[in-house]
């Protein structure tokens, strides 16, 4: 997949540069032992895509088909339904759900975009003392276990009053992904040529329109791999929200929401299942369409933990 | 202002537009302040200037915490005492040592069985023309979340004592003559083990993805020299491609021991650490909302961070490698 990586990224992965190097080298395919290697790929692909393919087709089942027999079934009697996805909005309120997981999301993405490109280009184009201590220092907090941060995290919010509202949770997973988002653009700032930055200069461009005329637009493709990255973590989080909105009364999130619902519904398994499969619709889609970008951003940033 | 707090679209609106906007003003008025000052006090003000907001977050979301969370584990469960070792006494007795177990079984299963399937996807893949695709299958699983990762599991787990089964596994389990159904998720460290596959199953990606790259970037000469020295497939594989992405899947290896030490959402929704599947960092969920304990999860807490810390000097050490070339 990384092969399709056509930008000269260089994103503090010498994986992928390498990687852009090999396209054009032919190897040698297995002569002995294909049938092997085809079936053990098969495999791989028929195990990891069956679940999916499970959720996607036990959430159109009948209530009492669901409970009597496993969802392949339907594969050779088919009778399908959409009366679980009208009862996961109506009943179970997916629907005001999705807005507050949208809510947290589309702030925490944008603004955790911003702030890393802003602190990666001081900390790239800016000599400073203390900048290598600094450097090591995010380094370091990359693997921070956000165990960690939950209880003072949970004083502080509820001493500012932010406790169960959306807000906190823009400044919990922004503060949060921050270190990792410096370290992955910061790579990538530091490959635009410096004199790119120095005719910028004579031609007398203050240090924000170089931000916002250069860096932006030059650095725009691994923005959108943290940006990406970004929108899965905050969207799939179950432990913060959990946490920081628990008991409020705003609508939770889609991962709390279904979550609860695991406990909460004994037979209704369908509609737990159509619920299910509207929450990971959007990053599905997200990771689908923009595949190119979210490999980007994990080959730039794989010491995240 | 309870309106505006429980308005997804004004949420939306303010957190996405208008906070930005208002940063990019404040960057531009501060720049208009500094470019008055003389350049040397102009080149020593203005990196903090525009640090000033992202290190503000990193002190007030992480380390202040950290701080916080190492004080707290030494005090009562009010934190209204100082009780000196009293809370980690309790981490390393009783109960927790089940919990401590649970989590040593995911320390080593987790990463390995990572590490070994992506290994084998990031070389065998390699090998087909239908990389992409296969890969993309793979990797899907990577946007769908813990929570829904481990409701579309307990389906595959699904245990009916007799009749016909709901559960996939069980339904290809009893399809063996003389087999009978398994309830998976009641029966003890094999249900730590089904819990596992959920998360091998969802990092799997994400690890094959960046072992791939390894592969890929290997030195093609390196590999058509075995050959040419008789090497096949086997040999070159253990002795050229290994040896070469070593670094790699020390990277990758230390992600995914971060990964099983903070594990929490899969056991949360598939078990809730019933039928002793409970780990560190579910124990400290219970222990902060249902007991109320902010010392014994704030032990619980700095138990993680310690064990984090080798983790932290191997990342530190690659990126001081990586800054060197």
């Amino acid at each position: 997949m990384s092969t399709t990586n056509t930008l000269p990224a260089n994103t503090a992965s010498q994986g992928q540069e390498r990687a852009h190097r090999m396209t054009h080298v032919p190897r040698r395919r297995l002569r002995w032992g294909r049938p092997i290697v085809h079936l053990i790929v098969v495999v791989f692909m028929i195990v990891w895509f069956t679940p999916v393919l499970g959720l996607f087709v036990g959430s159109f089942r009948t209530q009492s088909d669901s409970a009597a027999t496993g969802w392949w079934h339907a594969l050779i009697a088919p009778l399908f339904t959409g009366y679980n996805y009208q009862q996961a909005l109506d009943v179970i309120g997916i629907g005001p759900s999705l807005a507050t997981s949208l809510a947290i999301t589309i702030p925490t993405t944008v603004l955790t975009t911003i702030l890393s490109a802003i602190g990666a280009y001081a900390l790239t184009r800016m000599a400073f003392i203390g900048r290598t201590v600094l450097s090591l220092l995010l380094v370091a907090l990359l693997i921070t276990p956000p165990q960690v941060t939950l209880v003072p995290m949970l004083k502080f919010f509820d001493f500012t009053g932010l406790n169960g509202t959306v807000p906190a949770l823009w400044i919990y997973e922004v503060g949060f992904t921050i270190p990792f988002g410096i370290f992955l653009v910061r790579g990538f700032i530091s490959s635009i040529p410096g004199e790119l930055f120095e005719s910028a200069h004579l031609d007398g461009a203050s240090q924000l329109r170089t931000f916002i005329s250069i860096v932006l637009p030059l650095s725009a493709p691994v923005l959108a791999s943290l940006a990406i990255m970004q929108f899965l973590w905050a969207w799939n989080d179950l432990l913060s929200p959990l946490l920081f909105l628990g008991g409020s009364s705003v609508a939770q999130p889609l991962t709390v929401n279904v979550a609860g619902l695991v406990t909460a519904t004994g037979g209704s398994q369908a509609q737990l299942m159509a619920a299910t499969f509207i929450s990971v619709l959007l990053p599905l889609i997200i990771l689908i369409t923009m595949q190119r970008f979210f490999v980007r951003g994990i080959l730039g940033g794989s010491v995240k933990g | 202002m309870n309106a505006i707090l429980s308005s997804a679209p004004a949420l939306i609106l303010i957190g996405a537009i208008a906070i930005p906007i208002l940063v990019f003003a404040v960057l531009g008025t501060g720049e208009k302040i500094i470019e008055q000052l003389r350049p040397r006090s102009a080149r020593k003000v203005r990196p903090w200037f525009w640090l000033l907001l992202p290190l503000a977050l990193i002190t007030l979301i992480l380390i202040y915490p950290m701080i916080d969370t190492v004080v707290s584990a030494f005090r009562s469960s009010d934190g209204s005492a100082w009780v000196g070792l009293q809370n980690f006494a309790w981490a390393f007795a009783g109960s927790m040592l089940g919990v401590l177990g649970n989590n040593v079984i995911w320390l080593i299963v987790f990463p390995l069985g990572t590490l070994v399937l992506a290994l084998i996807v990031a070389v065998l893949f390699d090998k087909v023309r239908y990389e992409r695709f296969a890969m993309t299958l793979v990797v899907l699983p990577t946007a769908i979340s813990f929570t829904a990762g481990s409701i579309i599991w307990r389906q595959v787990y699904d245990y009916k004592a007799a009749g016909s089964q709901t559960g996939l596994l069980n339904a290809l389990w009893t399809l063996i003559p003389g087999n009978q159904p398994v309830p998976w998720l009641q029966t003890e460290v094999v249900n730590t083990l089904c819990l596992i596959i959920v998360a091998v199953w969802s990092s799997l990606g994400v690890a094959a993805l960046i072992l791939s790259a390894a592969v890929k970037n290997m030195p093609s000469e390196l590999v058509e020299a075995a050959r040419l020295d008789g090497a096949n497939e086997w040999r070159i594989f253990f002795s050229v491609t290994l040896a070469h992405i070593t670094p790699t899947l020390l990277v990758v290896a230390t992600t995914e021991v971060i990964f099983a030490l903070k594990i929490f959402d899969i056991v949360y929704v598939m078990t809730n650490g019933n039928f002793n599947t409970d780990t560190i960092a579910n124990r400290m969920y219970f222990e902060l909302f249902s007991a109320r304990d902010l010392g014994h999860a704030s032990a619980i807490a700095v138990i993680l961070l310690i064990v984090a810390i080798p983790v932290v000097v191997v990342n530190i050490r690659q990126f001081r490698a990586e800054e060197g070339h």
